[in-house]
């Protein structure tokens, strides 16, 4: 077995006085794709907002790829470059068109020529389909377009790691599929994702092991079947019956 | 036949309301026109106090029966809806109409046909209107202070050579764009800098030395102006930035800084400036005055720009930080290509806000010696060959002041619509 690229040891986070996340072990080997899901509120988003050190934790130690996240980390911009993240809320820059969404990161962070960013965005947006909407602004597409094209800006910085944040959530429920489409087929193509999402659907379907969270513990981690076939704890199983 | 309900007006007899409706209106416009431009009193008949209530009422009476809802007619709704909605509106439309109409016989006989705009004296002034002799007379004292006549040539020439440089960035080549901004925050100001020191001051080439003490009228505000401007801004958005800083200590100077000079009066700034600054200062050091005030307004201006700018950086998403960091951005990156554009352009307003307040506010450099447009105007007043012209002047200078005023503030809405994407 190859080292795990993420590698989370007994880590805690406050908000103030409210802990938030309890004592988190998690090993996530490369190629590999984790499912996080758990009621609101019970720390999930947090979690892998941690691994890009969006949020900072308190106690305990995260390594992504080799580097420990703390607050010597001094180039967490190098490992921010290798882990893409994908918002509830899409986050695309208003102000520039969609593939100046896309190439902006790849031409000032990774220093790529501007040619082959476009190149390379362009691809990006046609393995997401919406290649032809390369010019428009992110006010012009609809919520689904533009969550595929978050995904294409992230794939864009060719990163190891992808991280979603309930990407779905904020869709309707038409737009849905077309944004799992787009997550199955990165999936296949043997990204290392962690997903924290209710479509357990998208779970069943790519998920290698599958997180249940509540209350800022990890309450159950197991192989995508073992977790919906036989749930151990009696939280998971009422969460699976309310959800399912 | 039917009957006519005058008390209320509905759609059944449109016609017949809305001719005797607009019928009365007009009856009262007569009467109010013919009273202030003819001085006829066509209501003498009545007694006193109701003659000069007549239009009003015979308005109102009108107007309550034009206002019928949905007429069909265009105009009519047009009207109901904007100005007429109901009797107390109708009472403001009208007050506000007779007092416009009231006014306007004495402003035009007063601004135009018995104002005096030829000789070159205060003799040529005997009629009651308005003598614009006096601001002939004044005008190039109005535009160039007290610079030498011969030399104004030399001022105009620097404001053309310094507003042709302004449009550069409008011809500049695709691949140069990006130095856009470089070229407009530090280039731009220096060589703006020397062309008016070298032209203006003169000294060198040849040209005489006219030392800023004769600077003034309107070309002094407008460098006043524009030094302030185009430096106040960026050093705004760097006390914003600092204001939201992670470091302590750059974030508590940019504190004490914005709050210090918000909470001082300009005027006590210009004094300071001009007068207790020099004290500080060795001997052989020298620091020309116009410099001085302009350093002045430009660091008290870019507090208040820092918080114009602070609020646009407040408004913008969280996540739209998070997206910029996760593609691994750093603090520069960041707010260079996402944070600061998009902010800048929410706070357009803003800026256009303070901007046209600066400008308004160059006159206050009067109080350290130096004569802008609306100084130049005090001095000439209190000449005494030229009492008695205040009014003129005023007017004068408060038709450039708007002029330059609603340039900007039309010139900040091209913007706002020139960098609108989204919606």
């Amino acid at each position: 077995m190859s080292d795990p690229i993420i590698k989370i040891q007994n880590m805690n986070k406050w908000f103030g006085d409210f802990q938030v996340l309890k004592n988190i072990n998690l090993e996530v080997e490369a190629n590999k794709k984790i499912v996080v899901c758990g009621p609101s509120g019970s720390g999930k988003s947090t979690l892998i907002r941690c691994i890009n050190r969006l949020e900072e934790h308190q106690e305990g130690d995260i390594i992504v790829d080799g580097n420990e996240l703390s607050e010597k980390t001094k180039d967490i911009e190098k490992i921010r470059a290798e882990v893409g993240m994908v918002f509830q809320q899409f986050n695309l820059f208003p102000h520039l068109s969609i593939i100046d969404n896309c190439t902006l990161a790849p031409i000032w962070v990774k220093k790529m020529p501007k040619k082959e960013a476009q190149e390379l965005a362009l691809d990006q947006l046609k393995k997401v389909q919406i290649d032809d909407q390369a010019n428009k602004f992110p006010g012009q597409l609809s919520g689904g377009q533009q969550q595929r094209c978050a995904i294409a800006r992230a794939l864009c910085m060719q990163p190891k790691i992808m991280l979603f944040d309930e990407p779905t959530s904020a869709l309707d429920p038409e737009m849905i599929k077309e944004v799992l489409d787009a997550m199955v087929s990165l999936a296949k193509g043997g990204m290392t994702m962690i997903v924290v999402t209710h479509e357990m659907g998208f779970a069943k379907e790519v998920a290698d092991e599958v997180i249940f969270m509540d209350e800022g513990m990890i309450i159950e981690k197991a192989d995508t079947k073992e977790f919906f076939a036989n749930p151990k704890s009696d939280r998971t199983k009422l969460f699976l019956s309310q959800i399912l | 036949m039917q009957t006519i309900n005058f008390l209320k007006p509905n759609r059944d007899n449109i016609k017949n309301y809305s001719i005797i409706g607009s019928f009365l209106v007009l009856v009262s416009l007569i009467d109010v026109i013919s009273n202030a431009f003819l001085k006829i009193n066509l209501t003498s008949f009545l007694p006193g106090s109701l003659t000069t209530l007549f239009p009003l009422i015979i308005g109102l009476i009108g107007l309550n029966m034009m206002r019928i809802d949905y007429s069909g007619n265009k105009t009519l709704d047009l009207l109901n809806k904007n100005i007429n909605t109901n009797n107390f509106n109708a009472l403001l439309t009208l007050l506000i109409l007779f007092s416009i109409i009231k006014a306007l016989p004495q402003s035009l006989s007063w601004m135009i046909f018995d104002a005096t705009i030829s000789g070159d004296s205060k003799d040529a002034c005997t009629g009651t209107g308005a003598c614009w002799t006096y601001i002939k007379v004044w005008f190039r004292r109005f535009m160039y202070g007290m610079y030498p006549n011969e030399f104004h040539w030399r001022i105009n020439t620097a404001f053309i050579l310094v507003i042709g440089l302004g449009f550069v960035g409008y011809f500049m080549k695709e691949n140069l764009k990006k130095y856009l901004a470089l070229y407009y925050v530090i280039i731009y100001p220096v060589i703006a800098f020397l062309v008016i020191y070298y032209l203006i001051s003169g000294g060198s080439f040849g040209l005489q030395w006219v030392e800023t003490g004769a600077w003034g009228g309107l070309s002094l505000t407008f460098i006043v102006s524009f030094f302030c401007l185009i430096f106040c801004f960026p050093l705004g958005m760097i006390f914003a930035l600092g204001r939201r800083s992670n470091l302590p200590a750059i974030k508590y100077i940019s504190i004490c800084y914005i709050e210090f000079w918000r909470g001082v009066p300009l005027i006590t700034v210009l004094f300071m400036s001009s007068v207790m600054f020099p004290m500080f200062l060795p001997e052989d050091f020298f620091m020309d005055k116009l410099v001085r005030v302009i350093i002045a307004i430009t660091l008290f201006e870019a507090a208040y720009c820092a918080e114009v700018i602070r609020g646009g950086l407040q408004s913008l998403p969280r996540g739209q930080y998070d997206a910029a960091k996760s593609l691994g951005m750093g603090y520069w990156k960041m707010h260079i290509f996402v944070i600061l554009p998009q902010a800048l352009k929410l706070v357009i307003p803003g800026i256009a806000n303070t901007f046209l307040a600066l400008v308004k506010d160059t006159p206050l450099i009067f109080v350290v010696g130096l004569a802008e447009l609306a100084g130049m105007l005090a001095l000439a007043k209190t000449n005494p060959k030229w009492l008695g012209f205040a009014m003129e002047g005023y007017i004068f200078a408060s038709i450039i002041f708007w002029i330059i005023c609603y340039a900007m503030s039309k010139y900040s809405y091209n913007l706002e619509a020139k960098y609108k994407t989204e919606r």
